[in-house]
């Protein structure tokens, strides 16, 4: 068996319907479980950028890569490993108002965690971390004995230590 | 002045110059259909007998003419009947455009009558594929399907378009698509790669060429006739590749792969260079991956990016296509000549004549063996002919002893390995290539799922000949299962009908052949009839398919019997 990794695979499309079906399909193609996805607007206009992160072999990642960038409206597409990107995760946490007030031990949970509050009302706060998974995952394991209403965790966003050139991509072709 | 996208649909089908359609009617493409009405005299619509038979027929029509083959189909159902057919193309790089219509655009989505996703169910198996709700989209997007499908490496498209985009009235103006910026289809040229591939060809001891359909593809067959004479390299092709070069040319050594010849095969594992032209190393070509070639440092010249390393890792890499690779190769390698290295495929391929082939050519036992009636086409045909084949042991046996003067001149099924496949792509590569004679031949298996096509032989009169090699067995899978599976024949005898009343009733002239004396002269017959002709030719039923690698074994383990 060769060396599974985490990869963060990251890609410049058009904004088309039904791309990431097209996309998907490469993964669940080879078998292969997606960990995170986001795909949102790019810093360029009307291009799309989708950042997958995938537990796969180097050999496999590398296919995959190609086989991704040979669907007509992928402009680029790359990988990384963790060593080479800058990645986040954000998660939101609502708690009931309630437990703010009467267990003490939560304020100390939310001022250690550096975490955001993002709205409070009499009835839920909601407060918000960004970070490493460890860290969001820790947040949530601190404040679960408190009772959670609710949690989320957004997908990895990452940019790369190295420059994409993705414009000069563009104007190449 | 404004027209219904329907009528647009059917212009965009001129101006790409396309004059043949293949396809059945329904209730989400009526529009098209009754503008259809209007152009008989322009585009003639072949009325098929279920739609994976126009897919099949428009493939074989692309794989005749090289032009893009075009299919029509109606909603649900009928754009379900096309997955075959597209996926079949899709593997096998075949240009092809399907439009289907769709429910009205104001249903998607309610599970309405006929309606399924056809762009979700065919999004892995197309090049690319897009659904139309306006009539104004459809000039642009008809362009860009034609494009995609036809440039860089080849594969189907399609086009859904809804009933109510096929009524609304639009203006129309056609734009050819030249370029589209997330797509590559004829990829730069490194001069460094031609230089590191001239420079291993130039020094290697013991070179060999393996070439695939990118040499069909790429209409490059003078170019890669020119790059072997040259360089006296020795050549062998995949069974998709076949006929790129003549069969006869004496530095074609025959045919890689699992039942390939013994010579290409075994001496995969002896070259000191192995030069991979337009082909993908097929699993079916390469045997098991461990053991393939790993004395030989490999050149892949390849357009699509995604082949190579896929299966085999490469020294050097040539990307482009090989209409513009070939010629500058050419240029930069020197002129020579490696006689004992091709003696040594003649050797193999000698043991293989005396073991294998004299008795599948000449054969001594009562039974008409397959390879005896590929063999008497040949000499009725003098290796001008079209052969289509289905999939299984009559596709081998076809593929190994076939003789081909002309590029364009074996079309099968691949990659995907779909039975059915023969019939209507023999229809669709005799509209293709009418001046030439076109035989199907098929087992009796894959005659049986596409046998209603023999109707659309019936309407259009397509002078197609059609050879049925009955040995009332699925004979490659019994075949496994004599050799391993303790010859256990689950479910592969087949209780098979009266072929020939069948054909008569189609109206189609046919023959039963049972006797090695009454081939010859019946297949002159067939040969000679300006009609539609069916023959069946009662075969042995237990042949086997030999020599053969099987499955997981390395390529220098080929078994002669």
């Amino acid at each position: 068996m060769e060396k599974k990794e985490n990869y963060t695979v990251s890609i410049y499309t058009e904004n088309n319907i039904g791309l990431l079906n097209r996309i998907s399909a490469i993964f669940l193609k080879r078998h292969i479980n997606i960990d995170t996805i986001n795909s949102s607007p790019s810093e360029l206009d009307q291009i799309y950028r989708f950042v997958i992160v995938v537990k796969v072999s180097e050999k496999d990642i590398k296919k995959i890569i190609t086989q991704i960038e040979k669907q007509i409206e992928v402009i680029a597409a790359f990988f990384h490993t963790d060593q080479e990107t800058i990645f986040q995760e954000s998660a939101l946490y609502k708690v009931k108002s309630k437990s703010l007030f009467e267990e003490r031990h939560i304020q100390n949970i939310i001022k250690n965690s550096h975490a955001k509050i993002v709205t409070v009302s009499p009835e839920f706060f909601v407060i918000e971390k960004t970070g490493f998974r460890e860290e969001t995952e820790k947040l949530y394991k601190d404040l679960a004995p408190y009772g959670l209403l609710q949690f989320v965790r957004s997908g990895r966003i990452s940019v790369t230590k190295e420059p994409l050139n993705i414009t000069e991509i563009l104007n190449e072709k | 002045m404004k027209i219904s996208g329907s009528e647009a649909i059917i212009k965009c089908l001129l101006e790409e110059n396309v004059d043949l359609i293949y396809g059945y009617p329904g209730g989400a493409i009526m529009p098209f259909y009754d503008s259809l009405y209007n152009f008989q005299d322009k585009i003639n619509h072949v009325l098929v007998r279920h739609e994976q038979g126009a897919t099949h027929a428009a493939q074989g029509y692309s794989r005749s003419s090289g032009k893009v083959g075009v299919v029509i189909a109606t909603s649900g159902p009928g754009a379900t009947n096309l997955v075959t057919g597209i996926a079949d193309a899709q593997i096998d790089s075949t240009p092809m455009v399907c439009i289907t219509g769709q429910v009205a655009s104001n249903l998607l989505g309610s599970d309405a009558f006929q309606e399924t996703d056809i762009i979700g169910i065919t999004t892995p198996i197309t090049k690319w594929n897009y659904q139309i709700t306006k009539a104004s989209e459809i000039s642009t997007i008809l362009s860009k399907a034609f494009y995609i499908a036809r440039s860089g490496r080849p594969g189907p498209v399609l086009i859904d378009i809804t009933k109510d985009a096929q009524f609304e009235m639009t203006e129309f103006l056609y734009k050819k698509h030249k370029k589209l910026r997330s797509y590559n289809p004829k990829p730069e040229i490194s001069d460094n790669s031609i230089t590191d591939a001239c420079a291993l060809i130039n020094k290697a001891k013991k070179p060999f060429i393996l070439f695939g359909q990118g040499v069909i593809l790429a209409n490059a067959e003078e170019e890669f006739k020119k790059l072997i004479e040259k360089t006296g390299i020795p050549s062998a092709w995949t069974i998709l590749g076949l006929s790129a070069l003549a069969t006869d040319h004496p530095l074609n050594v025959g045919m890689l792969g699992m039942h390939g010849n013994y010579g290409p095969n075994v001496l995969t594992n002896e070259c000191d260079l192995l030069i991979a032209v337009g082909m993908r190393f097929d699993d079916r070509v390469t045997g098991n991956l461990n053991y393939y070639a790993k004395q030989a440092k490999i050149i892949h010249l390849e357009i699509d990016p995604a082949e190579i390393n896929k299966n085999v890792k490469v020294d050097v890499a040539v990307q482009g296509d090989l209409k513009n690779t070939l010629p500058k190769i050419i240029e930069k390698v020197e002129e020579k000549k490696y006689e004992k290295w091709l003696e040594k495929f003649r050797e193999l391929n000698q043991i293989e004549y005396d073991k294998v082939i004299k008795d599948d050519l000449f054969p001594k036992k009562e039974k008409i063996t397959m390879g005896e009636v590929i063999h008497q086409i040949n000499i009725a045909t003098k290796g001008n002919a079209i052969i289509v084949t289905d999939v299984g042991q009559h596709q081998m046996v076809a593929c190994r002893y076939a003789k081909f003067n002309e590029s364009k001149s074996n079309i099968t099924s691949g990659g995907l390995g779909t039975m059915g496949f023969a019939l209507p792509a023999a229809i669709g590569a005799k509209m293709g290539a009418p001046k030439r004679e076109v035989i199907a031949v098929i087992g009796d298996g894959g005659f049986q799922m596409t046998i209603q096509e023999l109707g659309t032989i019936l309407q259009t009169g397509v002078p197609v000949k059609i050879v049925v090699l009955n040995n009332d067995f699925l004979g490659m899978v019994r075949q496994w299962q004599q050799l391993f599976f303790d010859k256990r024949y689950s479910s592969t005898e087949m209780v098979n009908p009266d072929f020939v009343a069948i054909a008569n009733g189609y109206q189609i002239e046919s023959e039963r052949i049972s006797k090695r004396e009454d081939l010859k002269e019946n297949i002159q017959k067939m040969i000679d009839s300006p009609n539609p002709f069916f023959m069946e030719v009662v075969v042995g039923k237990e042949d086997n398919v030999f020599p053969m690698i099987p499955t997981g074994e390395s390529v220098s383990n080929m078994r002669l019997s």
